[in-house]
């Protein structure tokens, strides 16, 4: 890895000044118009009517299928319903219920358990491989396509393929591979402890693809001249990281970061489909446990409780957003 | 509007939302088309998925004869398979049809939940109401006395094994256990000379929690008392502590429950079927499920009767009742019992529909003859057996264990209040006395207990 780091090559750069010059041309101030008063007849003049219908079918299927159910959801979760007969307003009841359920601090736990383990394996992972990716000249391609290809197979299929990767018998494929250096065999999925890391495991290898091209995408944008000024300065390749390509690809982190937190506070599948959230109750998270309390223990009778630990999550994530925003805004500027 | 262009654009779009609307507003719903031209619509459910059409031919041919029969109904079939996974997203939705099947596990729930029509006074005036089996029929009465299910068909749990295993542990798979000692020797004898699970229970959702009922009726304890309005959770019982000491032996004692411990109905089924589990106990009418969905070679199935330890113990039933949807109309529901009795409990009623029924399960590769508990008195279902003798398909040899003595243990049902919350809240207790060596027993069914009285109080 003596060598210089590869420069961001030519050809990007038409396109990179392409852009800046789009972008200037769609800051530039419209030419000022004297307003007219808007009334019915201006705004029907004017396009307001065809504007309308054109964004029609949007508007119709985001409040449909998108803000009607939250709206919805958020109603419900004062109520009490098996949306059969008319519900009843409950108040806070269904609120109260869910922080007196033990299973729901034990969900909480999880969650941060699996977000913490996803942010110390999955995060870096992902970056560290990006980088060296892009210090690779031959076969970038097909590095490319291999971090991908995980992304690519069906979350299901992914999980299925690990569930049997993960038989905890000594003929299971990890343990017959470990113990050919005389480890395990280990209990993976079936062991409390074990659990929660093997299954963030399986997600790091599923996620880690795209936010690695995410990350390549963000390394091709940093300006070949700073790597060959810290050349010239005497950096080495460790040094050109830590002083270039990361705070370079700081804004990116920064939203990846977010996402990947946001991400983990709702994740379902994994434990859904590994352990059903056990072995006692040791995988499951509050996504799952949403699930259980509208479909699964009672047989759609705690729709409420459903609604009400649904409305919590989502708020303490809109809150945890605008808090990182407003922490992180002077962070993603130069 | 002056451009062509801009004309095309809103054009398009206003076809668009018309689109859109009118494809939201599709759809029928349960409780529409009560009445059409006169006649009562009522869907019903027909075949699983994926039934061959000979089978579906041969009910189509059922509707018929019904339909001229009732001029005033039309009949909606539609293909329906419970299932635990799409059940409730089918409940919640409300697409279920009007005339629906369910496990007696749901039951109660669904009657204490609202969700099913009273149907007391169609029942009650059945010429036959007298003959139903009381045990059995209770499934689907709540604690008024007010019905609102029909048994369709009943089993009992039992303890399923693997004759071949049986067989490569040098055991007689005709002489399977009858004491729980037995069946913890022959667990380990299995594991030791098989290398697989000799014995295994299901763990997972609901199935952990609703197996170790069934053990904790086989060793006479019960998972709650009723006394009038007021209902006391049991579940730290002697015999459910019995029943997961059992399992604490078998597992870290004799290493005999085999190296995965996540188990829900399907999954067992399928590892039983593929040899990797010798026993686990099971409703009576899993040899569909194993031989047609999983494969199972049938010289391989066993059944036999659950040993029955300790005073009061019992065998947990199980089975299938006819439901209809609480969005019925009055008519529907008249409408809806006409069809159950027509087409649920004929055959056990009725030559014809007898061998009608059982040609079609036989012409679907379904399982005729699975050791069944009678619906209405032992008579009755002996008579049925005999007229569709030729179509029994299921080895009887294999299953002689359990229908020659199961007619001599007594019968329970499941709890009937919160019935799915309490399985769910056992099912990590099992758990983790399957995968911690220190699992505290005491301090687990206490807390499950607390729980379970939680939402017993709540509702």
């Amino acid at each position: 890895m003596g060598a210089p780091i590869p420069a961001v090559t030519p050809r990007f750069s038409p396109v990179q000044e392409g852009t800046t010059a789009t972008m200037t041309t769609l800051t530039k101030p419209a030419p000022t118009k004297r307003r007219r008063a808007r009334n019915p007849r201006t705004w029907l003049r004017g396009g307001g009517l065809s504007n309308l219908l054109f964004a029609a079918p949007m508007i119709i299927i985001f409040g449909l299928f998108s803000f009607y159910p939250i709206i919805r959801a958020f109603v419900m979760s004062f109520q009490k319903t098996n949306l059969i007969t008319e519900p009843q307003f409950v108040g806070l009841l269904n609120f109260q219920r869910v922080l007196e359920d033990p299973v729901f601090w034990t969900a909480l736990q999880n969650t941060g358990w699996f977000a913490l383990l996803a942010l110390i394996f999955g995060y870096p992972i992902p970056l560290i491989a990006a980088v060296l990716m892009s210090e690779v000249r031959r076969a970038r391609g097909l590095y490319s396509v291999l971090a991908y290809l995980p992304v690519v197979i069906p979350p299901v299929v992914a999980v299925l393929l690990w569930k049997f990767f993960y038989d905890a018998g000594p003929n299971g494929v990890f343990n017959t591979i470990l113990g050919w250096v005389g480890l395990g065999p280990f209990p993976w999925i079936q062991d409390a402890t074990m659990a929660m890391p093997s299954i963030v495991l399986e997600a790091t290898w599923a996620a880690a693809g795209g936010t690695i091209i995410i990350y390549l995408a963000a390394l091709t944008g940093v300006a070949p001249e700073l790597y060959d000024a810290a050349e010239i300065d005497g950096a080495g390749i460790w040094r050109k990281i830590w002083h270039v390509t990361l705070p370079q690809l700081r804004g990116v982190l920064l939203i990846t970061l977010i996402l990947q937190i946001i991400g983990t506070a709702q994740v379902f599948l994994e434990p859904f489909l590994f352990t059903d959230g056990g072995p006692a109750n040791s995988t499951v998270t509050l996504l799952q446990l949403i699930y259980r309390y509208g479909f699964q223990n009672s047989l759609g009778g705690n729709y409420g409780s459903a609604t009400a630990l649904s409305v919590m999550l989502a708020l303490f994530l809109a809150l945890l957003s605008f808090v990182y925003f407003r922490l992180t805004s002077g962070w993603s500027k130069n | 509007m002056k451009s062509p262009k801009k004309a095309l654009i809103v054009t398009v779009s206003a076809i668009a939302t018309l689109g859109l609307l009118a494809g939201c507003s599709n759809g029928a719903k349960p409780g529409d088309g009560g009445s059409e031209g006169g006649q009562v619509e009522l869907s019903v459910v027909s075949l699983i998925p994926g039934t061959e059409q000979a089978a579906f031919d041969a009910f189509n041919e059922q509707v018929k004869q019904f339909e001229a029969a009732n001029k005033d109904i039309k009949i909606k079939p539609v293909e329906y398979e419970w299932k635990a996974d799409t059940f409730p997203a089918l409940l919640a939705g409300g697409t279920l049809p009007i005339v629906y099947t369910i496990p007696f596990t749901d039951g109660q729930t669904l009657i204490e939940n609202g969700q099913l029509a009273d149907i007391t006074e169609e029942v009650k005036a059945l010429p036959f109401y007298d003959k139903f089996n009381q045990n059995v029929f209770q499934a689907g009465t709540d604690d008024k006395g007010h019905i609102f299910a029909v048994p369709r068909e009943a089993y009992g749990n039992g303890l399923q094994y693997n004759r071949d295993l049986f067989k490569q542990a040098g055991l007689d798979p005709d002489k399977p256990p009858t004491t729980w000692d037995e069946v913890r020797a022959a667990a380990k004898t299995i594991s030791e000379k098989t290398g697989q699970a000799g014995y295994m229970q299901m763990t997972q959702g609901a199935t952990g929690g609703w197996q170790t009922t069934v053990a904790t009726y086989a060793h006479g304890g019960r998972m709650q008392t009723i006394d009038g309005d007021k209902v006391t959770a049991t579940l730290d019982n002697p015999a459910t502590k019995k029943s997961l000491e059992f399992l604490k032996e078998l597992r870290w004692e004799d290493n005999s429950m085999g190296s995965n411990f996540l188990y829900d109905w399907g999954t067992i089924n399928k590892a039983f079927a593929s040899g990797q589990i010798g026993m686990f106990t099971g409703g009576s009418d899993l040899y569909t499920a194993l031989i047609r969905e999983n494969q199972m070679d049938p010289s391989h199935y066993g059944i036999t009767t659950l040993p029955l330890e300790g005073s009061n113990a019992a065998v947990l039933g199980g089975g299938t009742l006819s439901v209809v949807n609480g969005k019925a109309t009055e008519e529907q529901k008249k409408a809806a019992i006409k069809w159950i009795n027509f087409y649920y409990l004929q055959k056990y009623l009725d030559k014809d529909a007898a061998v009608t029924d059982a040609k079609t399960l036989a012409a679907a590769n379904q399982a005729v003859g699975t050791p069944a508990l009678p619906i209405f008195d032992k008579a009755t279902l002996d008579q049925s057996r005999e007229w569709i003798k030729e179509y029994i398909n299921v080895p009887q040899e294999a299953v002689a264990p359990f229908t020659s003595r199961i007619f001599d243990q007594p019968l329970e049902i499941e709890p009937t209040k919160s019935t799915q919350d309490i399985y769910g809240i056992l099912s990590p207790v099992v758990q983790a006395v399957l995968t911690d060596k220190n699992a505290d027993i005491d301090a687990l069914l206490k807390q499950a207990n607390s729980d379970a009285q939680a939402i017993l109080n709540q509702k």
